[in-house]
């Protein structure tokens, strides 16, 4: 089926989809309840409900412009800087809802992590990447900084290409590198989930390996919440995946389920020729 | 006419008037120099810095005063205005809401659009009787500072924000998801990339600030001394010239010439500074 017909499945689309009974009971460490955003008149996504699944690898997929980075920055409260953005509905970290406004912004993102599609380390020395934040949330020890340095460097297997230049600059190091730089980076300040918005999408077949391996690695360590347009990346690492999907103007939560069935068997038409119409 | 013969004309025409605007740089320094050659060469340099008094008709030609004066206006307004500037940058930048930001910075472009006579003009009217009140006679030093951070302030603050504005914005994106406060970010990320381009603009204020002549003029008072406080009065270089020119003759005439050559070699070295410390910056 081609991405073209899929449009005349637009009006099956359930109006009040529901994953199947029992993903449910899984202990979920991001609860997304009713959460809709807009921008200024303009809406982005339909009010929508998704669990992020703790300590597993939770993928997100659907077509660009649905407003899957929008969900990920509405999360970590990035969306605070648009001041035309509205929200409404909850998320739930830790029984607390971080749309509240007497959420501690520091603490939900040294708790959750977010890494973007483009590297960006500072332009500032491998070892300032990392004092800077970890100094920010309370680690003046010198030998604990260290320490905490080579274990996040280590974790991401960087340990051994950089523990010799860690005072040189780290917009020296490759795309791939860079990237897992800046996943250590928030390794380090010992965060419970990542989210990560396309993090292989500007590097080369290797280095996405490279870091799949790494996500696959972290994954019973860290709830991950992974926007991919790679589908076969998303079979490859996920456990649970959603799918979102642009309608009448604006995004909307489509389906919600194990991986294997996403891919497999999918309930919604609409999964069915996407994930089919992609992967051919 | 062919395309290859049009460039030639167009790099012809390009030649031309880089070479009028190189000539006429020269021809100014050439003519500042000849016109105060006369003082130059019949007064010893010490001469500027230790006579007593300035009266140029009868010989003596205390320039220091005057050099003093205008670095004193210069600086302390350049102290004033580039904190309260930067500050009022980063505030409309990074936390004001959007709509006042925009309501300061129509403020601001139309602030930095006023004739400095102007600004001179409120100094005599407000400021001068306001700093009499503290102390007499109020045409001071001080009064020349304030006048002077007023008229450059507009410009470094729609500079540094201009410049703020240009700082990567994905760099700020990470620094907010890794939980860095604004303090921060402003600190650490900020400031370094935007570090160069602020220098580069605060030395221009600082070109133009010493330059400023009627602004000053109206509020200083030009006593030729050396300020014992912000309240005495002060005369500048550029007051000195827009002052005596209209009667000054021969020797009085050169040492105006001589003034202007002063405060030329003054901006100079100003460039020369930020050349120098743009230049230990790239090196690091
Ligand atoms: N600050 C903003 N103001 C207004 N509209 C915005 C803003 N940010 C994003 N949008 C709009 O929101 C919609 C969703 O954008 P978003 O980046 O979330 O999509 P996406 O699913 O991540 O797409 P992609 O796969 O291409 O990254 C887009 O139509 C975009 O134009
Ligand atoms: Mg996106």
């Amino acid at each position: 089926m081609s991405a073209n017909t899929t449009h005349s499945h637009l009006k099956a689309v359930p109006e009040n989809y529901k994953a199947p009974p029992g993903i449910d009971k899984l202990p979920a460490y991001i609860n997304i309840e009713k959460l809709s955003l807009s921008y200024d008149t303009q809406t982005i996504f339909e009010p929508l409900s998704l669990p992020i699944y703790q300590n597993h690898i939770n993928a997100l997929i659907g077509p660009s412009g649905c407003g899957k980075s929008s969900l990920l920055n509405t999360i970590v409260r990035l969306t605070d800087y648009q001041n035309n953005a509205k929200i409404k509905g909850q998320i739930h970290v830790n029984n607390k809802n971080v749309l509240d406004d007497s959420t501690d912004l520091i603490s939900l993102r040294q708790n959750i992590g977010m890494i973007f599609q483009k590297p960006m380390p500072f332009p500032m020395s491998i070892r300032k990447n990392f004092e800077l934040p970890l100094k920010e949330h309370g680690v003046k020890n010198k030998d604990e900084l260290e320490y905490k340095i080579e274990t996040a460097l280590k974790d991401v297997g960087l340990w051994d290409e950089v523990s010799t230049r860690l005072h040189q600059s780290a917009t020296q190091l490759s795309g791939g590198q860079q990237q897992r730089l800046c996943i250590a980076r928030i390794l380090a300040l010992e965060p419970k989930a990542l989210l990560m918005d396309e993090p292989c999408s500007a590097l080369d077949p290797i280095a996405t390996k490279v870091i799949e391996e790494l996500i696959l690695n972290l994954k019973g360590k860290y709830t991950i919440l992974i926007v991919t347009h790679n589908l076969s990346q998303a079979k490859r690492v996920a456990d649970y995946v959603a799918f979102m999907w642009y309608h009448q103007g604006h995004g909307k939560l489509i389906e919600h389920n194990y991986a294997d069935v996403i891919f497999n068997s999918p309930s919604n038409p609409i999964t069915t020729a996407y994930v089919q119409g992609l992967t051919e | 006419m062919s395309p290859l013969k049009r460039d030639r004309y167009l790099h012809l025409v390009l030649k031309f008037f880089a070479c009028i605007s190189i000539v006429s740089l020269f021809f100014v320094i050439f003519f500042l120099v000849t016109e105060s050659w006369r003082i130059i060469e019949s007064t010893p340099a010490s001469k500027y810095i230790l006579d007593d008094a300035w009266h140029p008709t009868e010989g003596e030609f205390f320039l220091l005063p005057m050099i003093i004066g205008s670095l004193l206006v210069m600086i302390g307004a350049m102290l004033l205005s580039i904190p309260v500037g930067i500050f009022t940058a980063i505030l409309w930048q990074f936390y004001a809401p959007s709509w006042f930001s925009s309501i300061l910075e129509r403020i601001v472009e139309v602030l930095s659009g006023i004739p400095s006579v102007v600004y001179g003009f409120w100094g005599i009217m407000i400021i001068v009787p306001l700093l009499g009140k503290f102390q007499a006679p109020g045409t001071s030093l001080l009064a020349g500072i304030i006048v002077l951070t007023l008229i450059v302030l507009p410009t470094i603050t729609l500079v540094a924000n201009s410049i703020f504005q240009q700082v990567n914005k994905l760099h700020i994106q990470n620094a907010i998801a890794l939980g860095l406060s604004r303090f921060t970010i402003i600190c650490h990320i900020i400031f370094p990339q935007a570090k160069r381009g602020l220098l580069t603009g605060v030395i221009l204020q600082a070109g133009r600030a010493i330059g400023e002549t009627l602004a000053v003029l109206m509020v200083c008072g030009n006593v030729v001394q050396i300020p014992g406080s912000v309240f005495e009065p002060v005369r500048t270089l550029t007051s000195n010239i827009a002052l005596e020119m209209a009667y000054a003759m021969d020797i009085h005439r050169s040492a105006l010439f001589l003034s202007g050559l002063v405060l030329m070699i003054v901006v100079f070295m100003l460039i020369l500074m930020t050349e120098r410390m743009k230049n230990r910056e790239n090196a690091l």
